[in-house]
């Protein structure tokens, strides 16, 4: 599908082809009665503002915070992020998996863009793209690399690639210097990227988790 | 199918560009692309697999041309028309020519259902007490299959060795799934753990390990 989008051509539309042919289908979806306007308006409202990695964020500080909660967020971690009130489309089924000292985690979908969209929203661009695809299964160190992550001879890397309608979350180590923090403060400083696992959550003082 | 989709194992498509701040949506017609496509779901004519089949199903230069929401348009258009929800000549001229049939009417998504149906979303299990082919700790092969049809089987797995690590349940097998009506049937879905070695050779790291979800129907006890 061609996208051209050629702003210096003063007589040429600022709409490119791509946009003219979903109008026209959402047009003939509209008038058929297929779809409805305020039905639309409500799914776009709920994933570019309601859902995003700010769920995930304080279903890992809650497990940092209280261990019975990480207990059974491993061992069914569907229901222990039910009970964070996130479940539903695209993350029916969850699992958890945790970086430790020993082994550090990455999930991939070489075969599409799976992605637990009720803790983590939709999925980035580059999560979706080729490169990232292409190599998180094949190069893992390379791709942290490119993320600035170093993971060191001794910590074994385990790639997740998200073939069935499980859906994978990472449970990333809890920084130094972060003892005594609330879990809302815990919250703020877990970013999704650590939640993919293509990085480690920083710690407060400077410098990340080992 | 064999497809561009299929990218584990792939060389030469680039550095990984992760864009710093990046919207959710980087124009309008992605919305409404994304909505489009879980409105449309709603007429219950096709399932996920079918679904898949339909972005993945084109020409590989296609597929690697198009960004991530083309690909749904391109899905949602060709779900459409071979469903028989619209014609290719109402896509061709953005008007309607029949109205919805009324059968279909009560399926249409409202705004007031749409937090509901997302909360609930699928349940892609299957409750039948189907006996597992393999157990935990069993080594396990990935058949050399290639079918044309959706396959969750990647091809870089595909020949190769692992064990079984997890056994996560009965579900819809999606390789039949993604036939259409009546070939919903339910198997166990294992994580098989496969050492990085196996899949890549010496180069890869020794304690590294990759696992991929998988079906009884893409597995064989591996040779001993």
């Amino acid at each position: 599908m061609s996208d051209s989008e050629d702003h210096s051509d003063p007589n040429h539309s600022h709409l490119s082809d791509t946009d003219l042919r979903v109008r026209s289908l959402e047009s003939l979806l509209l008038e058929k009665g297929m779809v409805d306007a305020d039905a639309l308006e409500a799914l776009i409202q709920t994933y570019e503002h309601k859902v995003g990695p700010q769920n995930g964020a304080r279903v890992v500080a809650r497990a940092w915070s209280e261990p019975d909660y990480k207990d059974w967020l491993l061992r069914d971690a569907t229901a222990a992020i039910a009970d964070m009130g996130y479940h539903g489309r695209q993350g029916e089924h969850m699992y958890v998996v945790e970086n430790t000292g020993e082994v550090h985690n990455l999930v991939v979908c070489t075969l599409c863009s799976c992605y637990p969209w009720p803790v983590l929203g939709l999925p980035p661009t580059w999560y979706k793209s080729a490169p990232y695809r292409s190599r998180a299964v094949m190069d893992p160190r390379g791709v942290l690399r490119e993320f600035g992550t170093e993971i060191g001879a001794d910590v074994a890397v385990r790639v997740w690639d998200s073939t069935a309608e499980l859906r994978y979350l990472v449970l990333p180590e809890r920084p130094e210097g972060t003892e005594g923090m609330s879990q809302e403060e815990l919250a703020a400083l877990v970013g999704r990227n650590s939640m993919i696992g293509v990085e480690k959550v920083a710690s407060p003082n400077g410098g990340a988790a080992r | 199918m064999n497809g561009a989709h299929d990218m584990g194992g792939m060389h030469g498509l680039g550095p990984i560009d992760a864009e710093i701040d990046e919207p959710v949506f980087h124009h309008d017609w992605e919305r409404r692309v994304l909505a489009l496509t879980l409105a449309s779901g709603a007429m219950g004519k096709w399932n996920i697999d079918i679904s898949r089949h339909a972005r993945e199903n084109q020409p590989p230069a296609e597929y690697l041309a198009n960004s991530y929401y083309q690909t749904w348009l391109v899905g949602l258009e060709k779900l459409l028309v071979e469903s028989g929800l619209v014609t290719a000549d109402e896509i061709a001229n953005g008007r309607s020519a029949a109205p919805l049939p009324d059968d279909l009417e009560e399926r249409v998504l409202k705004a007031e259902a749409v937090e509901a149906v997302l909360s609930r979303g699928d349940n892609f299990t299957v409750e039948d007490d189907i006996p597992a082919k393999f157990a935990v700790g069993e080594p396990v092969r990935v058949l050399n299959n290639h079918p044309t049809h959706h396959t969750r089987a990647p091809r870089y797995v595909r020949g190769k060795c692992g064990v079984v690590e997890r056994d996560h349940g009965v579900f819809v097998f999606a390789d039949e799934n993604s036939k259409g009506p009546g070939h919903r049937v339910g198997q166990h879905v294992y994580s098989v753990c496969f050492p990085a070695q196996e899949l890549w050779g010496p180069d890869a790291a020794a304690a590294d390990r990759i696992n991929v979800d998988l079906w009884d129907g893409h597995l064989e006890a591996a040779p001993s």
